[in-house]
């Protein structure tokens, strides 16, 4: 394969090298957990995104075949990372914040881990 | 009739054309497993997801997945920047509360993972009336910015989407 072909498939795997290490840094530097939250969710996906472009130009320009199943891990990944974000951040606040500790909504009703939608019973 | 065969047309679509981006190769065996695959899967699901959203400028999408992919990349480094170089005491973070315009649950869905995956800022959830959603954000020194960003680079294209 021609060198240019390798440096672009090369700088790729680097770059997401890179990013991946900053993230993992990240877990461990930041103080809080909800800071350490915005590590994973962030720098990872440049981190993964790096790897599937550089598998997804070493396939079309190497192997001379088109592979779709790296467009379907960025797609997978844009649905699931969001989702685990939230889970995490729930479940932190639900064990160690109060209502008090976070900003009002600027509505009649609180947020809904503290308060019961609108139309429900408390029971 | 057709309704009921089809209760989500795009989700049969999509479906499909996933079946066949993960077997990598389009036979017509392929093909057909992908579009059995494409109406019985939103036949068994519909009782969950009754109503189907409506999308008013489908072509808004393809600009709106292009402005999100170039801000999760602009994103990424200025993290990865706040992260390697930033003093852990020098990064401010915030909550930062913003008032969604937004009522369609599909919409403020896209929002909130828009935002996780965006610039420095993770919503981590709903007022219990889902008109307002609570966003942390890593560091910053000027949340009001922040949230008139969300709203005017996102929120605004989003509305014009869905509603």
């Amino acid at each position: 394969m021609g060198m240019i072909t390798e440096i672009v498939i090369a700088f790729f795997l680097v770059v997401s090298g890179v990013f991946g290490l900053v993230g993992s840094f990240g877990l461990i530097k930041l103080q809080s957990t909800l800071q350490r939250l915005h590590a994973p969710t962030k720098a990872t996906t440049l981190g993964v995104g790096g790897v599937l472009i550089a598998s997804m130009l070493y396939f079309l320009l190497v192997k001379g075949s088109f592979s779709f199943h790296e467009l379907l891990i960025t797609l997978f990944l844009f649905l699931t990372a969001p989702i685990t974000a939230n889970f995490i951040a729930k479940t932190f606040m639900q064990a160690h914040l109060k209502d008090s500790d976070l900003p009002p909504t600027g509505r009649d009703h609180g947020w809904s881990l503290y308060d019961m939608p609108p139309g429900s019973t408390e029971d | 009739m057709l309704n009921r065969l089809f209760p989500h047309p795009l989700m049969s679509v999509t479906l499909t054309l996933v079946w066949l981006g993960l077997v990598n190769t389009i036979t017509p065996g392929n093909l057909l497993l992908g579009v059995i695959l494409g109406i019985v899967l939103p036949l068994v699901t519909s009782v969950y997801w009754p109503n189907r959203p409506r999308l008013r400028r489908p072509l808004m999408v393809v600009e709106y997945g292009l402005i999100v992919l170039w801000d999760i990349v602009v994103a990424n480094v200025q993290v990865a920047k706040i992260i390697a170089f930033k003093r852990n005491e020098k990064i401010h973070s915030h909550w930062i509360n913003i008032p969604l315009d937004l009522t369609s649950p599909e919409a403020i869905t896209v929002l909130a993972g828009t935002i996780t995956m965006t610039p420095g800022t993770v919503s981590t959830m709903l007022a219990s009336d889902g008109r307002a959603i609570l966003v942390h954000c890593l560091h910053t020194d000027d949340p009001e910015g922040v949230r008139d960003d969300i709203k005017a680079r996102y929120e605004r294209r989003l509305k014009e989407i869905f509603q």
